[in-house]
């Protein structure tokens, strides 16, 4: 039984007795299926992430859509916000970051940061309160794009014995470490680097949708709902308890409100930090 | 042989506990010398600032690694 469907049957607080805190667990990123198809032999669920999904991918789309289709020469409030948001990953991460060609990926990474900043902000959202990416399958997807964009295109620019060349044989170093050193620059380059690009989105969301749900079911789990009939030291103390968890899950939230743009941010930056390996030979 | 001590529970969160030693010190010192970096050097503001978050984000992966993994390996 979910945390959420012990909280819906009401009854579970400090002051009652009889029921132990109810601490979320993963099944709160599970969802029953909304709507279930079977094509070609296999069931096909569409569930809550997935619908959130379509919705944030419409939005981005419609947002910019309706900013830059009739763009103006002196920009209106909207536009401004746009072109900063645009001038902001084309100076401060695509030009920092891989240099004069960067401009090339100004579409890519502006795609990922608007995008998944809004499926993290998703986390926040009444009614939505589910950051999308806190399902695995959606970081690892994006990760996979990325992983699968600068492999290739460093094959094409350097040629396949030079990628490798630049990727696993650090320069500068004494010939015989290189029987070291090879082997553990194949392992985080090559293997650990996808695995952790997904691991960090997912486990930020996953972690903070999971803080914010502990300290909003505290709240609900100290609050007395008999004090009046049956005032008790034990209704006093939850009370106190209860409000300290709302004023600290309405603080989280704020928190994670910056988490999110800020894990968003250092997701494009880590996919241009890839795709300058494969631009730049170092 | 009789069981002098044991652990029950979560003891997921135990390891998380000791998975988040080294990032949080790593993590520490990133943001301590970015902050003096960017007082002796304020020029440099946007170069630091990311390379600053850079090093957290590489940092901070010891630490989810260690959140995830109970996941993974399945406590009961």
């Amino acid at each position: 039984m979910s945390a959420d469907a012990i909280l819906a049957a009401g009854d579970c607080h400090l002051s009652t007795g009889g029921c132990g805190f109810p601490a979320p667990g993963a099944e709160i990123f599970f969802f029953d299926p909304v709507a279930t198809y079977t094509i070609a032999g296999i069931e096909w669920h569409i569930t809550k992430p997935m619908i959130l999904l379509v919705i944030s991918a419409i939005l981005v789309i419609a947002f910019f859509v309706a900013i830059f289709r009739k763009a103006k020469v002196v920009p209106g409030t909207m536009q401004s916000v746009g072109e900063y948001g645009y001038f902001f990953i084309r100076d401060g991460v695509a030009r920092d970051t891989i240099g004069r060609q960067g401009d090339r990926f100004v579409p890519l990474l502006f795609t990922f940061f608007f995008f998944v900043w809004l499926l993290n902000f998703m986390g926040v959202i009444p009614f939505a309160q589910l950051p999308v990416t806190s399902k695995f399958a959606i970081p690892v997807a994006f990760a996979a794009i990325v992983y699968l964009a600068w492999v290739p295109l460093g094959i094409k620019r350097q040629g396949l014995g030079s990628f490798l060349k630049s990727m696993t044989m650090p320069p500068d170093v004494p010939k015989a470490m290189y029987v070291l050193l090879i082997p553990i620059e194949i392992l985080s380059n090559f293997i650990v680097r996808p695995f952790t690009h997904a691991v960090r989105l997912f486990a930020n969301m996953f972690a903070g949708h999971m803080l914010i749900a502990t300290f909003s079911i505290a709240a609900w789990y100290l609050f007395p709902t008999n004090l009046l009939s049956d005032p008790s030291a034990t209704g006093f103390i939850g009370l106190g308890g209860s409000i300290a968890a709302t004023i600290v899950t309405i603080a989280m939230t704020g928190f994670e409100m910056g988490i999110q743009i800020l894990q968003a941010y250092v997701f494009t930056l880590l996919a241009a930090v890839y795709l300058n390996d494969s631009v730049n030979a170092h | 042989m009789s069981l002098l001590a044991e652990v029950t529970g979560s003891i997921g969160s135990v390891g998380y506990g000791l998975a988040a030693i080294g990032p949080g010190i790593g993590v520490g010192i990133i943001f301590g010398q970015g902050v003096q970096a960017i007082a002796r050097q304020p020029e440099a503001y946007g170069v630091i600032r990311q390379n600053m978050i850079l090093g957290f984000a590489l940092t901070e992966a010891l630490a989810l690694i260690g959140f995830v993994a109970p996941f993974v390996f399945g406590v009961g």
